[in-house]
């Protein structure tokens, strides 16, 4: 089932929390919604489930105006961030309310939703704890449970609100690689959202990320970490350092010299680079040239604070563990990917 | 294109009708329980007139069970302050065996029915008890006196300071305490500086509570009193007497003083809960 | 492990846990230890005799099934005052919910002589119902009305905080199950209720047992028929007949302290099987 979210909006007590927004999410797509908190990630979730009522705008489950429907009436699959399971019920009646609250006449027989239970039970590995209640399960397993109870009524779209939020980080890596392969054997359109670029970048078929209730950026984990379309891009996902620079006849400018880049475009900008993604050179003619001013230790490298002759701006480089780079030493260097952005206004 | 209708519902609330509908009910319900009641009492108050109301302040009896009223709840209420300081103390701040138990036992006065509260003082002091003529013969009279009063009341309002204490007290652990010996206080100017203004709400609360309670008990004095006119009547027993004799307007007059006792505590019990709700609502509400 | 207290650099142990336990002991145990020990002397067969005699029976019959009806009462529109209060925002809502209070503060021997003013044929509510051939106040019907009017703090106020900690997304969850709203409230919130809901009318149906000021005024007290157990404890007491009295609150006791063990229990196995996921 696809789903295409036409220039929904989202109002909170006159607060906006989504500024009129589109996007389109293919059949059989694994989506994440990744952003800081604030940005508008779970509203937009929340508008897809029916959840919320949008303040304009529509969202299409195919061909059909979705928005128009309840809650209940889209038959979507809910993940919530605590797993919101029924504490009073067992493992199974879990798994089994969204069939039993069927009306007759849709309604599986008992001894139909029985074997669907145990299905879904073998299909996120839970077999045997059927009759446990929810308080006697670890956090992975509630999340399990959730999964099923959602899966249970055969939903058009998986939707997943920070599934692994309130795991730790060992069970997280775990059932990250588990959902991933869920999705495929299952092939539903997911939805999921969360904070954890990582988490994103690993999972996700294309990641949205999302800034105060706008779209800054759909794409692959590719095209969002080696292409970023915007500073907020550049800045929320992976890390960046950032230098104040000038673009004058298709080069960029530092204070008064040109450091060997092209770009288009005039006038006063930002240029973005991963620190880690740079090479030193000997000699500088046009490159960056600066001071080392600080230096610390990160697990696999050694991030040094580098001033900037002439500017006087401090950015940050990665150098290998070994390098003989000390204190007040010269460093010349120049970025081997890089973006600039102009500096509005 | 036609305006679609949008069939949304809050998926987490009754339709704006239900809503109406259960409010109604609810208010309704207040309003024939509890509010019409409490209507009543002023309205038959002043039913035969301002004068009858104010004549029934100027019997000497009435003035007699005033005073009673407040003497018993004088002495009953800082009993029961000082108890239920100690007990929260003991309880909140130790761990102990046997400590839940205690809790329980310090609940007995609400499960049990007030006319035994006042039964189980006669039995102890009463003529025909065992230790009835040894008081006697001593000159000491317990019961249809003002101590069998006391005790009654303080037999009946005896939980409700401790209750308000134990479970605030417990939330806020023993940190505060342990920072202020450790900076060199004794176990008193801890106590005083330190958890004091901590429960401070709370306790008035419980004070409040306690006090409302201890001036309008009815069974358990009504039982130890013996119900001498002008001597061992407490206002609410007066009211019984005049409401018997057919008094109404003068019995309906006392009772708007404990009437409105119970507004003045009902409204101060809201002020604090607006104002200091998370330090008197430990456990009770939110 | 053996030592019976947790050792702590706090003072004032023995001395706030002796001065509770002397006071205790001498304001609670004692005075019901006479009680019982009285009881004690009356011998089996008399103690028997005078509990179930016919009078002190119906009147029993009659405490405990006024309690009963009056707890029910309260537990079904209890729940729909504590839900309104919890969910809906009306104009007067702290004022309705400062007003659950008042049964709880008002004197009883007020609320008494009100409610026997309300009820009889000539009062507000009385006179709606005297042409219909109803009579309320003076019948056991008055007695529920009272007891009604003094339980009702007691079932809102438990249910209430635990209305206020629902997750809404639970019901959410359910509804994105394809649940409606009915199936939701029935399936999901009354279930996690339960507990509450039978705390508050334990306590209610506790309190209103014993209860003596609110119902007298209303109650007519007429012998073996609307008589409640806490009367007749008084009318026993007034003839001298204290063995009388001893037999029908020991009863009344028993009763009391098994109702307070079921309410301990309740809320020992709401703690173990809902506790927090």
């Amino acid at each position: 089932m696809d789903v295409r979210i036409k220039n929904i909006r989202k109002e909170f007590a006159r607060f906006p929390a989504l500024n009129g927004l589109s996007l389109d999410i293919a059949s059989s797509e694994l989506i994440a919604l990744l952003g800081p908190s604030g940005s508008g990630k779970t509203t937009l979730l929340r508008l897809i489930a029916g959840l919320e009522q949008p303040t304009e705008g529509q969202i299409f489950f195919g061909d059909e105006d979705a928005s128009l429907k309840s809650v209940q009436e889209r038959n979507i699959g809910f993940v919530f961030q605590h797993y919101a399971l029924f504490r009073h019920m067992t493992v199974a009646e879990n798994i089994a309310f969204g069939l039993k609250v069927r009306p007759a006449d849709t309604r599986p027989a008992k001894s139909e939703i029985r074997k669907r239970v145990s299905d879904l039970l073998d299909m996120v590995h839970l077999s045997g704890l059927e009759k446990r209640y929810p308080n006697q399960l670890s956090g992975g397993q509630r999340q399990r449970v959730a999964l099923a109870r959602a899966m249970a009524i055969e939903p058009r779209v998986l939707l997943l609100d920070e599934p692994f939020g309130a795991l730790d980080a060992k069970v997280r890596k775990e059932l990250r690689k588990w959902l991933r392969e869920f999705h495929d054997r299952t092939g539903h359109t997911t939805v999921f959202v969360t904070h954890d670029q990582e988490e994103a970048l690993e999972l996700a078929d294309r990641v949205v990320v999302m800034s105060q209730g706008r779209i800054e950026q759909v794409g692959s984990a590719d095209d969002v970490y080696d292409r970023p379309g915007s500073p907020f891009v550049h800045r929320f996902i992976g890390e960046a350092s950032e230098v104040p620079v000038r673009i004058e006849n298709g080069e960029v400018w530092i204070d008064d010299r040109t450091v060997g880049l092209k770009a288009e475009g005039n006038g006063p900008a930002t240029l973005f680079f991963r620190p880690h993604d740079v090479d030193f050179l000997e000699g500088c003619g046009g490159c960056f040239e600066g001071v080392v001013v600080g230096s610390r230790r990160l697990a696999g490298a050694r991030r040094l604070e580098v001033e900037l002759g002439g500017s006087r701006h401090r950015i940050e480089v990665d150098v290998p563990v070994d390098h003989p780079a000390a204190m007040k030493s010269g460093l010349n260097f120049r970025p081997r990917h890089w973006a600039v952005f102009p500096t509005n206004g | 294109m036609s305006e679609a209708v949008s069939r949304y519902r809050d998926p987490a609330g009754e339709s704006p009708t239900w809503r109406v509908l259960l409010t109604l009910v609810a208010v309704a319900f207040l309003a024939i329980v509890v509010i019409l009641p409490l209507i009543t009492v002023f309205y038959e108050a002043f039913r035969k007139g301002a004068a009858a109301f104010f004549e029934a302040f100027q019997e000497p009896d009435a003035i007699a069970a005033i005073r009673l009223t407040l003497t018993v709840a004088a002495i009953a209420v800082p009993l029961n302050l000082v108890f239920g300081v100690a007990a929260a103390w003991a309880i909140a701040k130790f761990d102990f065996r046997g400590k839940t138990f205690l809790v329980t036992l310090i609940d007995l006065p609400f499960s049990i029915s007030p006319v035994i509260s006042g039964l189980v003082y006669v039995l102890l002091f009463g003529a025909q008890s065992y230790l009835g003529p040894i008081l006697k013969s001593q000159g000491i009279q317990i019961i249809f006196a003002l101590p069998g009063i006391v005790l009654a009341t303080v037999f009946v309002t005896f939980p409700f300071i401790a209750r308000e204490l134990i479970p605030l007290m417990q939330e806020q652990g023993t940190g505060d305490e342990e920072a202020a010996l450790s900076l060199g206080a004794t176990g008193w100017q801890t106590f005083w500086y330190v958890t004091l203004p901590n429960v401070k709400w709370g306790l008035l609360y419980g004070v409040l509570l306690c006090n409302a309670r201890a001036m309008g008990e009815f069974g358990a004095v009504s039982v130890v009193s013996g119900h001498v006119r002008g001597l061992t009547e407490t206002m609410p027993l007066h009211i019984e007497i005049l409401y018997n004799e057919y008094n109404f307007a003068a019995a309906f007059a006392i009772a708007t003083l404990l009437a409105l006792l119970a507004l003045v505590t009902l409204a101060l019990k809201t002020l604090l809960e607006l104002r200091y709700g998370d330090e008197i609502a430990a456990g009770r509400k939110h | 492990m053996t030592r019976w207290r947790q050792p702590s650099i706090l003072p004032g142990f023995g001395l706030t846990l002796g001065y509770t336990l002397l006071y205790l002991t001498l304001i609670i145990l004692v005075p019901l230890a006479a009680l019982v020990w009285r009881s004690t002397g009356i011998g089996w067969s008399a103690f028997w005799a005078l509990a179930f005699d016919q009078r002190t029976l119906l009147a029993l019959r009659v405490s405990f099934g006024a309690a009963l009806i009056a707890a029910a009462v309260n537990v079904v529109f209890g729940v729909v005052v504590a839900w309104v209060l919890v969910r809906y925002d009306f104009p007067g809502r702290r004022l309705v919910d400062a007003i659950i209070d008042l049964p709880f503060a008002l004197p009883t021997a007020v609320a008494g002589i009100s409610l026997a003013a309300l009820y009889a044929p000539k009062g507000w509510i009385g006179q709606i119902f005297a042409p219909l051939g109803i009579k309320i106040a003076f019948t056991p019907l008055g007695i529920v009305i009272a007891l009604i009017f003094v339980g009702l703090p007691f079932v809102v106020r438990t249910v209430q905080p635990v209305m206020a900690e629902l997750d809404r997304e639970v019901e959410e969850a359910a509804a994105t199950l394809g649940a409606n709203r009915f199936q939701t409230l029935a399936q999901v919130v009354l279930p996690m209720l339960v507990p509450a809901i039978l705390t508050g009318f334990a306590l209610a149906f506790a309190r209103a047992v014993g209860e003596y000021g609110s119902v007298i005024f209303i109650a007519g007290n007429v012998p073996y028929v609307s008589e409640i157990a806490p009367l007749l404890i008084v009318i026993r007491l007034e003839e001298f007949n204290y063995a009388g009295a001893t037999s029908i609150a020991c009863i009344m006791l028993i009763i009391s302290f098994c109702m307070l063990l079921i309410i301990n229990m309740l809320q020992m196995w709401s703690r173990r099987r809902y506790s927090n996921v």
